[in-house]
């Protein structure tokens, strides 16, 4: 019996223990894979005789990063502006196009192809087009985020929505649910996983679509400042423009993430 | 089980009327589909009845024009001598999926009805947690469905159908996905529930001995399109037990109700 105890004990000890370095192991995975690339970088183009004018170390870079911070902080606001209200705009009409296509047939039918035709054209193509229509300032851009942004959020919430089960929509009726309750009460929170999905690809997609739009005609952005870094040959501020709009997309994307931590009940991941 | 303790009050079981009642659904493809055929039924008030039949006869379509869930084609039907037009109050339904909310606690999906309805969570608190004890379910209130056996989750979807109080409790096949040590425990159990509750009960099932077990009154459908072939009122004294399985007049019920099947083409010797 005291033996058993023991090894009880003993048992609980070791798995804490377990779980520790496992959580440990899990949170230093990205940063010890990010280092370990950064030193053979580092190490590998002054080894390799590559100027720093066709490749930068990863030193310089930060370095510029941390010299030119304000000059980064100004432009890297207004992508990030630009991003925001593009892809604001994109999960409002993305779920709202959703919910039509989801609640008529007619509406599927009418706008399914030509949602999909949308998608198809490259939006690169678009820009010059934009700037025409548009000008210069900010409206091209966020025009362009929200555009590349739209797409995934409407498939991944009519997804989301599709999938409950007809017996779970019987059951809430049975109880006298109105169409009005059926959805707050298992229409959206069994849809929101994967509505939080289709918003995570489109966040990061919403950075690249104000990045393109400031690449064709800007006077202020990431995207601006890396063009004229590449014009004037200054690789390493390319470099760090593009680090920082990198940076743009991880962070926005966590707050998502974050945000999807508090909304979205977490399913055990069948893995 | 033990001695069951009442619930609260008992309630109000209220009476059904189905009059010749006639289903027919309209396929895809442009055709008709004759379900049910023509039933009549009447089950007074605190009965519980059994419905065996094969495999799409429509025992599922009857409950669901009984829940006020798909209109009937010709006919009604009556719960308290209301016409049902769309879910009545008065109902509770336990489907053959527990049909859990995976995102709720056991006792957040037990109130489900009570929020839908509109009624104040606080005043049915207590009968959740009594109904909760008579399962044997005291102290799991907050876990979630994901932590909880098969039958730990079908007897949380028996107590969401029963903390509304209702008059008809409608089971489709509730046990059908159990396995079946448990599904006997349930069936004893469920037997305890009703007679303290007092609801009328109509109870679906594949199972003849489940069926004779249960109920007051057994009805036997045919084959699709379904008609009721069989009405036989079970007089075994309550409550039932095991033993009561081994009971002369049990069998003799079930070979009746399996001779049934027989002469149908459904069971063959
Ligand atoms: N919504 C529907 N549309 C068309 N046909 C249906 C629909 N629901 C049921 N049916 C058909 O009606 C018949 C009866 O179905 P029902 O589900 O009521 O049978 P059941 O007796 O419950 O069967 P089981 O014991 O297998 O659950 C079946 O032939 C089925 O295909
Ligand atoms: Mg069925």
């Amino acid at each position: 019996m005291t033996a058993a105890g023991g090894q009880g004990v003993d048992d609980k000890q070791s798995r804490r223990k377990r779980n520790l370095v496992r959580a440990i192991t899990e949170t230093a995975a990205a940063p010890v894979l990010a280092l370990i690339i950064l030193a053979v970088w580092q190490v590998g183009v002054p080894l390799a005789g590559i100027s720093d004018f066709i490749l930068p170390t990863p030193w310089q870079i930060l370095r510029r990063i941390v010299v030119d911070h304000r000059l980064m902080a100004t432009h890297a606001g207004v992508t990030l502006l630009e991003t925001l209200a593009g892809f604001a705009l994109a999960a409002v009409t993305g779920v709202g196009t959703a919910l039509m296509i989801f609640y008529s047939r007619l509406f599927e039918r009418a706008i399914y192809p030509l949602l999909v035709a949308l998608q198809t054209i490259p939006k690169v193509a678009l820009a010059p087009l934009l700037v025409l229509y548009l000008g210069y300032g900010f409206a091209p851009k966020l025009f362009l985020a929200f555009l590349l942004a739209f797409f995934p959020i409407v498939i991944a919430t009519v997804v989301g929505l599709n999938g409950l089960d007809k017996a779970m929509v019987n059951l809430v009726r049975s109880m006298g649910a109105s169409e009005w309750q059926t959805f707050f009460k298992v229409r959206l929170p069994s849809a929101l996983p994967s509505l939080f999905g289709g918003l995570k690809v489109g966040i990061s997609l919403a950075v690249i679509g104000a990045v393109i739009g400031e690449y064709v005609a800007a006077e202020r952005g990431l995207g601006y400042l890396q063009l004229q870094a590449s014009s004037q040959f200054d690789t390493t501020l390319s470099f760090a423009a593009m680090i920082v709009i990198a940076a743009l997309g991880v962070v926005t994307f966590w707050s998502l993430e974050a945000l999807e931590k508090r909304a979205v009940f977490e399913r055990e991941a069948a893995r | 089980m033990k001695e069951p303790a009442p619930v609260t009050a008992r309630l109000h079981g209220v009476s059904v009327a189905i009059e010749n009642v006639t289903k027919t659904y309209e396929l895809r493809d442009g055709g008709d589909l004759l379900a049910l055929d023509r039933v009549d039924l009447t089950i007074a008030p605190g009965e519980f009845v059994s419905i065996v039949g094969p495999s799409g006869c429509g025992k599922s379509t009857l409950l669901s024009l009984v829940a006020g869930l798909v209109p009937v084609s010709t006919g009604k039907i009556l719960i308290d001598g209301e016409e049902v037009r769309r879910p009545h109050a008065k109902v509770g339904v336990v489907f053959q999926t527990d049909l859990l909310l995976y995102w709720r606690s056991v006792m957040d999906n037990i109130m489900l009805p009570i929020e839908i309805k509109g009624w104040r969570r606080r005043d049915y608190l207590p009968r959740a947690a009594r109904l909760l004890e008579q399962v044997g379910l005291a102290g799991f209130e907050s876990k979630y469905p994901s932590e909880l056996s098969g039958g730990m989750r079908q007897r949380t979807a028996i107590c969401r159908a029963l903390v509304q109080e209702p008059g008809l409790l409608l089971m489709d096949e509730p046990f059908g996905a159990l396995d079946a040590l448990t599904r006997e425990q349930m069936i004893i159990d469920l037997q305890a529930m009703w007679l303290s509750v007092g609801s009328t009960v109509l109870f679906i099932t594949h199972s003849i001995e489940e069926a004779v077990f249960l109920a007051d009154r057994v009805l036997v459908m045919s084959p699709r399109p379904g008609r009721i072939d069989l009405d036989r009122t079970i007089e075994i004294p309550r409550p039932r037990s095991w033993r009561s399985r081994t009971d002369a007049k049990f069998i003799e019920y079930m070979s009746e109700i399996r001779g049934i099947f027989e002469t149908r083409g459904v069971l063959k010797a």
